[in-house]
C-alpha cells in the first residue's frame, strides 16, 4: 500500500462483548417458533413406534373427523416429493430412497408415517392420537456388530448383509512396518452414540403464496443456502422461486448441518393447503429422529519400536450408519481414517471402513464429526503403549510428534499439516499442571490406596473445509460489503453463524479495515433472499473461511475507497487513517461518509470506476487448516462408589490467531463439555428392539453446572498459512481434546487395578463393577 | 369429543394484568408465548428438566412448560422481558450475562437469567458451587457453564 498506518486501537484480538446479545437476553429474539404467520396451521407428526415394521394400513377418519383438522397426510400423499438428499458419493455407496413419509416399512423409531395439520396445535396434537396405523413388526437389529453377523434381520431387505458402504485407506508399507515393529498392541475402542441436542429443537414453518408461486421456508438449519437448493429438488420448485430464512438458531452442532424429512414435509403441506404452516419438534423427537453422532466400533492396531518410536497404525471402523443416510452420514467416518495418524510422526496406516445399516436414527455430523472418534482412538493406543513400554504418556507424546521444522507436514493419510509446534503446546500444558509435581502427588496418593490419574491428550484437527474438490458441497465462503451512501457498513454473510458470535468478529475486522466503529457495522446472514450464495457454519469453519472472504472483500472495497478519496482530494495517492482518507502530501483529508455519499451521488468518479461501494467476495482456501492443543485431566475415582472427581482441567489450544479471545473462551468450554459429556455421562442407548431407552433428558446425562470442572485454558499461537486472518478455527477443539484426555486420566487411576481401557461413557456404575471385579 | 369449555384468568405479567379465557389444558408457557406473545421465554423439552421456559412466579423461578395457565390465576408472573425498566436499561443480571459471554445461541439464556436472579435473591453472597448447585435445573449446550458462573459471581459483586 505503500504508507504506514498507524492505529492503536485495533479491535482484532480484542476481548469485545457481543453484538447479537441485547436481543437475546431481553427475549426479542426470533426463534423458529417465534415466527407467526397469519392463518398460521399446525403439524403434528405420527412416528412408528417400532424399530422395524411393515405397515398394513392406516385409518385416519377419526382424526380428519376432529373439529380444527385441516388435513392428514400419509406416505402415498408424498410419495412424489423427492427423498431425503445424501451428499456423499463413495464407490459402491448404497443408498436407500428415504422417503419423507414412510410408504409400506418404517426402518425406525420414530420414523415418520403420517402428518396431521390443524388450527391449533393442540388439537393438531390430539388427532395425531387418533390416527391408527395397523403395523406388523418384524425383527430389528441396532448393534453394529449384531448387525454384521450372519442371521441377522436385514434393515434394507435388499441389502441382507447389512453393509451400506466399505471404504479402504492404505499409506506407506504398514505390513512392512508391523513385521519390523518390537511391540504390536491391539485394542477395540467404542465411541458410543451421541445425541447433539442443540437447546433449540428443530423446527419449520413454510409459507406458499400460489399466485407467484413464492415458497418461504423459515428453517433452523446451519446451511440455509443448501437447505433452499436440496429443498428445491425435493419438492420440484424452481429455486428461485424458494426463501429460506435461518432465523435466530438455538445451537446445532452439526444435527442442523442437514436437511430432514420434515422441511420437505412442511413445504409440501403449505403448498397443498394454501395456508402457512408450523412444525416444531418436541424434545423426545429430536432425541429419536434428529441425526446423532458418533456411533463407532474401532479395532486398532499400533506398531511401535522398544524405545517408543511408533511405526504404523492399523484401524478397521464398523460405522453405526442407522436406516438411512442423512446429508453426510457416510462421509463422517473418512474424517476419521484422514485424522488417524493425530499429530505423530509415522508414515504408514491401513484403514477400512465398514457402514453399517441398523434400525435406528442415522448418524452424521455431531461437533467434531469424525475427528473425535479418531482422536479418541490414537490418543487411547499412545496411552496403552506407553503403559506397555512403561513409559511416561508425556515422553512417548513429545517423541513421536511431527517437529516444527517438518510443516507443511504430509500425512499418511493424505493431509497436508499447514503449520504447527507440538511439543510447545505439550510443553506449556505441562508447565501449568506442574506435571512433575502432579507426579509425584500421584504416587503419593497411590502409596495411599487412592485411586488418582492423570490423562493427557494431544490432539489435531483438521478444520475450516474447504478447498472444494474435498467437501461435498463447495469449500468456498462468501461475503458482500455495502458501504452504504451514509457511510454505514452492512456485511452480508454467506456462512450461517448460529451462537459462534460472527456478528461480531466480522465487525471488529471490519472496523479494522476501513477504520469505522463497530457500532456503524451490521453483518447479517441466513436469509436467502438478501444473502448471495453461501456454504455455512459447521467444521470451525466459519470464521477461517467466510472471514477471510470478508477480508478479501473488505482489500478490495479499501481500493476503491482510496480511489474515491484520491479523486475528492484531487491527490495522486492517499492513505486511510481511522475513518478519514488523507493526502500524505497535503494533509487534507476527507471523511470516509463523504466519499460514501460521492461515490453513491455519482456526480464525478475515477477514471474507469462504477457508482457505488459495494463488493462481493467468493472466497475459497487451498488447503484446510490444522488446530491442535494438549489437554490434561487429574482426577481422583472413589473406590466405594465409582464416582469421579476431576481435580484439574487443563487446555492449551493453538487455534491459530486469534479475533476475539472472549468468543473462543466460550467455544472452547462448550467444547470441553460436550467432550466429557461423551466421555462421562452421555450415551444414546436402544434396546434390541430398536427402542431408544434414553429419548429424555430424564434418561439421556446431560452435562450439567454442577457436573462441570473449571476449565483453566491457555494458548499458543501458530497461525495458518491458509488464509490471510491466520485463523485455524475453535469450534470443534474442545470437544476432540476433551473426551481422550478424561478417559486417559481414568484408566491412569485404574490402571494399578489393571486396567488397560474403558469403553465410554465412565459411569460410576462401570468403574464400580471394574474395582469390585479387581478384587475379587 | 366433548366441547372444550374455557376458564377466565386473571395474572400480571410483567407488571401488566391480563384476563384470558383458556382452556384448563393451556400450559403456562403457551399462555405466555402465545396469548400473550412474549416469546422470550423458551419450550426446551417440555419435561421441566431444561429449564428454558423459567419464569419467575410470585417470586419463584418455575417452569413454565409445567405449569397449567389456569394454576397461575391470581399470580404475578415475571418473564425476561420485564427485567429491564421501562426505559430499556438493562437488569444487572442482564448485563452480566453480556459482559461475560454467558451466552451464545442464547435459547436457554432467558431462562439462565431468571434462575440466576433466583440465586442472588436466595443467597447474595454465593460461591461458585452454590451457584452450580443453583443452575441445576437448567440446561445449556454451548457454553459450559464457566461464563454463566462467572456471570452470576459479576452480577453478586455488582450487589444486583
Amino acid at each position: 500500500m505503500g504508507t504506514t498506518i498507524t492505529k492503536t486501537d485495533k479491535l482484532v484480538g480484542q476481548r469485545v462483548r457481543r453484538r447479537e446479545d441485547p436481543r437475546l437476553i431481553t427475549g426479542t429474539a426470533t426463534y423458529v417458533e417465534d415466527v407467526k404467520l397469519p392463518d398460521l396451521h399446525h403439524a403434528v407428526i405420527v412416528r412408528s413406534p417400532h424399530g422395524a415394521a411393515h405397515i398394513k394400513s392406516i385409518d385416519f377418519s377419526k382424526a380428519a373427523a376432529l373439529p380444527g383438522v385441516v388435513a392428514v397426510f400419509v406416505g402415498r400423499d408424498t410419495k412424489d416429493v423427492g427423498g431425503v438428499v445424501c451428499g456423499v458419493e463413495l464407490p459402491g455407496l448404497r443408498k436407500p430412497h428415504h422417503h419423507i413419509l414412510a410408504i409400506d416399512r418404517v426402518y425406525f423409531v420414530g420414523h415418520p408415517v403420517a402428518v396431521v395439520v390443524a388450527t391449533d396445535r393442540y388439537i393438531a396434537a390430539d388427532a395425531a392420537d387418533l390416527v391408527e396405523v395397523d403395523y406388523e413388526p418384524t425383527r430389528a437389529v441396532t448393534d453394529v456388530e449384531k448387525a454384521l453377523a450372519p442371521g441377522s434381520p436385514a434393515v434394507h431387505p435388499e441389502w441382507p448383509d447389512n453393509i451400506a458402504f466399505t471404504f479402504h485407506q492404505n499409506g506407506g508399507d504398514t505390513d512392512k512396518a508391523f513385521a519390523e515393529a518390537d511391540v504390536v498392541l491391539k485394542q477395540r475402542i467404542t465411541s458410543q452414540r451421541l445425541v447433539p441436542n442443540a437447546m433449540e429443537t428443530r423446527g419449520v414453518v413454510a409459507s406458499w403464496h400460489a399466485g407467484d408461486r413464492a415458497l418461504t421456508i423459515y428453517t433452523s438449519t446451519q446451511i440455509p443456502h443448501l437447505a433452499r437448493s436440496i429443498l428445491a429438488g425435493m419438492l420440484g420448485l424452481e429455486e428461485n422461486r424458494l426463501r429460506l430464512i435461518a432465523p435466530e438458531v438455538g445451537g446445532g452442532f452439526g444435527s442442523k448441518l442437514n436437511v430432514y424429512a420434515e422441511e420437505a414435509l412442511a413445504a409440501f403441506i403449505a403448498m397443498k393447503i394454501g395456508k402457512p404452516v408450523k412444525w416444531i419438534e418436541t424434545r423426545r423427537e429430536n432425541f429419536m429422529v434428529t441425526i446423532h453422532g458418533r456411533g463407532h466400533v474401532d479395532f486398532y492396531e499400533i506398531a511401535a519400536r522398544r524405545d517408543g518410536t511408533i511405526l504404523g497404525v492399523k484401524l478397521k471402523i464398523i460405522q453405526d450408519i442407522g436406516a438411512f443416510h442423512q446429508l453426510l452420514t457416510p462421509a463422517i467416518p473418512t474424517l476419521s481414517v484422514l485424522m488417524m495418524p493425530g499429530l505423530y510422526n509415522f508414515r504408514n496406516i491401513q484403514a477400512e471402513i465398514v457402514g453399517t445399516f441398523t434400525n435406528c436414527v442415522p448418524t452424521d455430523a455431531y461437533r467434531g464429526a469424525g475427528r473425535p472418534e479418531a482422536t479418541h482412538g490414537i490418543e487411547r493406543m499412545v496411552d496403552i503403549l506407553a503403559a506397555e513400554l512403561k513409559m511416561d504418556p508425556a515422553e512417548i507424546r513429545l517423541k513421536n510428534f511431527v517437529t516444527k521444522d517438518q510443516f507443511p507436514f504430509p500425512t499418511a493419510t493424505g493431509l497436508n499439516y499447514d503449520s504447527g509446534d507440538y511439543a510447545a503446546t505439550l510443553n506449556k500444558a505441562l508447565e501449568m499442571t506442574n506435571y512433575k509435581q502432579l507426579r509425584a502427588d500421584q504416587a503419593k496418593a497411590r502409596a495411599e490406596g487412592r485411586l488418582v490419574g492423570i490423562g493427557i491428550c494431544t490432539y489435531g484437527e483438521v478444520s475450516a473445509f474447504g478447498p472444494s474438490p474435498a467437501t461435498a458441497a463447495g469449500g468456498w465462503e462468501s461475503a458482500t460489503v455495502k458501504i452504504e451512501p451514509s457511510g454505514k457498513v452492512t456485511v452480508l454473510t454467506g456462512s450461517s453463524p448460529h451462537g459462534q458470535g460472527q456478528e461480531t468478529s466480522y465487525a471488529q475486522i471490519v472496523a479494522d479495515e476501513l477504520g469505522v466503529g463497530i457500532d456503524d457495522v451490521l453483518v447479517l446472514h441466513g436469509d436467502t433472499s438478501i444473502v448471495q450464495y453461501g456454504i455455512g457454519t459447521f467444521g470451525s469453519r466459519n470464521t477461517a473461511v467466510g472471514g477471510s472472504a470478508l477480508y478479501y472483500a473488505l482489500q478490495d472495497l479499501k481500493v476503491k475507497v482510496k480511489k474515491m478519496g484520491a479523486l475528492l482530494l484531487e491527490a495522486d495517492e492517499v492513505e486511510l487513517i481511522g475513518d478519514q482518507c488523507r493526502d500524505p502530501k497535503t494533509g487534507k483529508s476527507v471523511a470516509f461518509a463523504q466519499i460514501a455519499g460521492a461515490a453513491y451521488r455519482a456526480l464525478k468518479l475515477p477514471k474507469d470506476t462504477d457508482p457505488g461501494l459495494v463488493v462481493t467476495k467468493f472466497w475459497e482456501p487451498s488447503n484446510f487448516t490444522f488446530p491442535f492443543g494438549a489437554h490434561i485431566v487429574s482426577s481422583e475415582v472413589d473406590r466405594e462408589t465409582g464416582e469421579i472427581t476431576i481435580q484439574r482441567y487443563v487446555a492449551v489450544d493453538d487455534i491459530g490467531n486469534i479475533i476475539n479471545p472472549l468468543l473462543v473462551d466460550g467455544q472452547l468450554h462448550g467444547g470441553v463439555a460436550q467432550g466429557l459429556g461423551q466421555a462421562l455421562w452421555e450415551e444414546a442407548v436402544y434396546d434390541d428392539n430398536g427402542q431408544l431407552v434414553t429419548g429424555e433428558f430424564m434418561d439421556y446425562a446431560m452435562p450439567r453446572a454442577r457436573m462441570m470442572p473449571w476449565i483453566e485454558s491457555a494458548h499458543t499461537y501458530t497461525p495458518s498459512p491458509v488464509n490471510p486472518l491466520g485463523v485455524k478455527g475453535v469450534g470443534e477443539a474442545g470437544t476432540i481434546g476433551s473426551t481422550p484426555a478424561m478417559v486417559n486420566s481414568v484408566v491412569d487411576a485404574l490402571s494399578p487395578l489393571g486396567v488397560r481401557h474403558i469403553d465410554m461413557p465412565l459411569t460410576p456404575e462401570k468403574i464400580w463393577k471394574l474395582i469390585a471385579g479387581s478384587k475379587s | 369429543m366433548t366441547p372444550i369449555t374455557t376458564r377466565s384468568i386473571t395474572v400480571s405479567v410483567n407488571g401488566v394484568s391480563h384476563t384470558s379465557q383458556v382452556e384448563p389444558r393451556l400450559l403456562l408457557i403457551h399462555y405466555l408465548r402465545e396469548t400473550l406473545g412474549l416469546t422470550g421465554s423458551h419450550v426446551g423439552c417440555e419435561t421441566s428438566l431444561c429449564g428454558a421456559c423459567t419464569v419467575a412466579l410470585d417470586g419463584k423461578a418455575i417452569k413454565s412448560c409445567s405449569m397449567f395457565a389456569i394454576q397461575a390465576d391470581g399470580s404475578k408472573i415475571v418473564t425476561v422481558e420485564g427485567l429491564a425498566d421501562s426505559s430499556g436499561r438493562l437488569d444487572p443480571m442482564q448485563e452480566a450475562f453480556w459482559n461475560e459471554h454467558a451466552l451464545q445461541c442464547g435459547f436457554c439464556t432467558p431462562g439462565m437469567i431468571m434462575v440466576s436472579k433466583q440465586i442472588l435473591e436466595r443467597n447474595p453472597n454465593p460461591s461458585d458451587e452454590q451457584i452450580r448447585d443453583g443452575l441445576d435445573g437448567n440446561l445449556c449446550r454451548c457454553t459450559g457453564y464457566q461464563h454463566i458462573v462467572n456471570a452470576v459471581r459479576t452480577a453478586a459483586k455488582a450487589g444486583a
